[in-house]
């Protein structure tokens, strides 16, 4: 009993948010590596592109409560994401035809796109806020739980809750059916082919013949999808404010430069690394410890490793050794 | 050189005749531009109110008018506010200043310029605990109580509800770190314990690792002094959503209709306070900003009139405008003994001061200066019911 005390305490506080926050992560991470492998530069707009497809969710999913279609248990803003999708694949290639295109027939150097693309966080950053205001917007609906703490308790009789929120369960079951897919698109079709080629050996790739502007035109569409899926997601699980999706560029990037940029599997491992990082060392281990050890050996402290005031900079401090000791991030990404 | 020297204080001495004797200049130092920008016409306007009253009255000093000259603190910017300050000082020759706002600026106004030019200060809205102890040789006063006073309060309220193990948690930065501060230590002063104080951060993405964290350190309660709009009510729904905490204590910085529209519904029990002004003070002041067309409702307004009027009202008392005379009476008019008086009859207090009697200022918030120069303070305390803030009492 007490074993089962320690593991579900431990689960509901340290496994289930991580796993969540984690594919947030990853997700977002997919997108800044895609655009760092394909297209060779760091996207700093990626946080407000997010901000952007969410937006263009929120908007679809309050239409959609207003005229009373629903998902019943399920959020409503599942059924509005494919517009959102629509939304900010438009929005981004707007700014690619605009600004990106421009400075990529320039054959610019990586670092000057990565200043451009912070002109553009500016811009859709600014209109965000225009359209749908700076503050808080709430769009969850349906079911809040899976499972609640308290009927978790009453079911099972342990001392400790669980608490399953549908938004978690919804994220992590979305966020292997995005990535299945993505994956399968890389490997087995023509036009994921070419994506890899392209980004393995730009030169080797259009001697093949391959259409430089329909990868870079393929490429924007999954970063669009991959961005208004992450944001959607953490704005459900959270809440919706475009200054906290500002905010979120920093794990992000964080995530992807651990994994190796450039590499999708390494965006997925660091989003978790990230994420669960964060959560275990600032983690007080007092509670899960009375369970486990007998009371003579009960720590009286909190067991705490680090005080959470330190949580970013954990990841920080793993983003640091990771490029001390190897650059190209876990999974031999491009080195930074 | 000399000549010019001569012929500068020359125009100097003509400049300052040009200006009307019978104007004593107030400067309103509020952070027009910044964070708070929003508020702060309100305040000006609700301090001028109070200017333009005594000024109506006619009974100020003998037919003196006052003259307001507002300037710009930012609310964040120290040098800003410090240069703001020093020019309606030394250029405008100001008597008094309403302001500044937040507690950083006002800081850094009075020890920079205010104590070394000896002027009398009252801020409506700065609460920092640091304020208290600051070497004002007097000249600092405050309408807003300090968080200190705070602190001690919502000790007070759990004390009052037999809960002697809580967990704290606050926004990281001035306000938050200085009240957690303060509660703490009244909370174990009257023999609680505070199993964890952990810091939150506003806007971040995810706040499971301080939840759990405070979880694991446990209570009866989780203190949250942090923002409704912000961190706060992201540490509350992480809190509710893995059965952490059910109960909260709410510092005044969650007290926000949004917060009650969010959360509200499944956190009945908790309970929190706030500054409050009721009862006759705070309706009479309704009354006349309401037939001045000024937003009265508005955080820190009353204050702002109060802070404006005791100023007036210590010049009367003193018979002087001389900021280094007045301002040992700012203390005798605003507290007992004496008539009280609320918003809308500063010409009474005048002509009864004029007549050496004495007043007892209540204003709009009903004022009461204690320790070095700041108020009391009135605290709602509140309980959540039906996702709305229930008055239990007034402390």
């Amino acid at each position: 009993m007490e074993f089962f005390n320690a593991i579900v305490a431990l689960s509901n506080f340290v496994v289930i948010p991580a796993l969540a926050y984690g594919s947030q992560l990853a997700l977002g991470a997919l997108g800044v590596t895609l655009i760092y492998g394909i297209l060779r530069f760091s996207n700093f707009a990626h946080g407000d592109t997010m901000a952007f497809g969410t937006m263009v969710t929120i908007l679809m999913t309050w239409w959609f409560q207003s005229i009373g279609i629903g998902l019943g248990p399920l959020p409503t803003a599942l059924l509005a994401m494919p517009f959102g999708i629509v939304g900010c694949a438009a929005m981004v290639l707007l700014t690619d035809r605009t600004v990106y295109r421009f400075y990529r027939a320039q054959k610019v150097k990586p670092v000057i796109l990565v200043i451009v693309s912070m002109g553009v966080m500016f811009v859709m950053n600014g209109l965000v806020r225009f359209i749908i205001g700076p503050g808080d917007q709430r769009f969850a609906d349906g079911e809040r739980f899976v499972i609640t703490a308290r009927d978790f308790k009453t079911m099972t009789g342990l001392d400790e809750g669980m608490a399953i929120k549908s938004t978690q369960g919804i994220t992590v079951v979305t966020a292997v059916i995005v990535v299945g897919l993505l994956f399968w698109f890389l490997t087995y079709t023509r036009t994921g082919k070419s994506m890899r080629a392209y980004s393995d050996n730009e030169d080797l790739a259009l001697l093949s013949g391959i259409n430089p502007e329909r990868v870079v035109l393929v490429t924007w569409l999954i970063v669009a999808a991959l961005a208004t899926v992450a944001g959607t997601l953490y704005g459900l699980d959270k809440s919706f404010k475009p200054f906290t999706y500002f905010q979120l560029l920093l794990p992000i990037f964080a995530s992807a430069i651990v994994g190796g940029l450039g590499s999708p599997l390494g965006a997925i491992a660091g989003g978790f690394v990230i994420a669960f990082s964060e959560v275990t060392i600032t983690y007080a281990w007092k509670k899960v410890l009375v369970y486990l050890l007998p009371e003579s050996l009960e720590p009286s402290g909190l067991v705490q490793l680090l005080s959470t005031d330190y949580k970013f900079a954990v990841s920080f401090v793993i983003l640091l050794i990771v490029l001390l000791f190897r650059p190209t991030g876990l999974f031999r990404g491009k080195s930074v | 050189m000399k000549k010019m020297m001569m012929m500068a204080t020359a125009a100097t001495a003509l400049m300052a005749g040009s200006v009307s004797a019978e104007d004593v200049k107030i400067g309103v130092i509020l952070g027009y531009t910044g964070p708070i920008e929003s508020l702060t016409p309100h305040m000006a306007e609700s301090a001028e109110l109070a200017m333009s009253e005594i000024n109506d009255s006619g009974a100020f000093m003998d037919g003196m008018t006052l003259v307001p000259e507002r300037a710009d603190s930012t609310c964040i910017d120290s040098s800003a506010a410090t240069a703001a300050a020093e020019r309606l000082i030394t250029s405008e020759g100001i008597k008094g200043i309403m302001g500044a706002d937040c507690s950083g600026v006002t800081g850094a106004i009075l020890s920079n310029v205010a104590v070394s030019n000896g002027m009398v200060m009252i801020s409506p809205s700065a609460t920092s605990p640091g304020l208290t102890t600051a070497e004002d040789n007097g000249f600092f006063f405050r309408t807003a109580p300090s968080d200190a006073r705070q602190g001690q309060v919502l000790a007070d309220i759990l004390k009052s509800r037999d809960i002697s193990e809580v967990a704290v948690t606050y926004t990281n930065n001035d306000y938050g770190k200085g009240l957690s501060d303060s509660f703490v230590s009244s909370f174990e002063e009257a023999g609680g314990t505070v199993t964890l104080a952990a810091p939150h951060e506003d806007n971040k993405a995810d706040y499971s690792a301080e939840v759990g964290a405070l979880a694991s350190a446990g209570g009866d309660v989780l203190v949250v002094l942090g923002y409704a709009d912000s961190g706060g009510k992201g540490m509350i729904r992480a809190s509710l959503d893995t059965g952490a905490f059910d109960t909260f204590m709410m510092g005044d910085g969650m007290y926000g209709d949004a917060l009650m529209d969010e959360v509200g519904a499944e956190m009945p029990g908790s309970f929190g306070a706030v500054p409050w002004s009721s009862g006759q003070g705070a309706e009479a002041f309704a009354e006349i900003t309401d037939a001045a067309g000024i937003n009265g409702g508005s955080s820190f307004t009353r204050e702002s009139y109060d802070a404006a009027a005791l100023i007036a009202l210590a010049m009367q008392s003193a018979g002087t405008v001389e900021p280094g005379e007045y301002k040992t009476h700012v203390m005798d008019v605003a507290n007992e003994p004496g008539e009280k008086i609320y918003p809308g009859e500063l010409g009474k207090a005048l002509k009864i001061l004029a007549d050496g009697g004495e007043v007892n200022y209540e204003g709009a918030t009903n004022v009461e200066l204690i320790g070095p120069g700041e108020a009391a303070g009135t605290y709602r305390e509140y309980e959540i019911k039906d996702a709305d803030f229930e008055t239990v009492q007034f402390r």
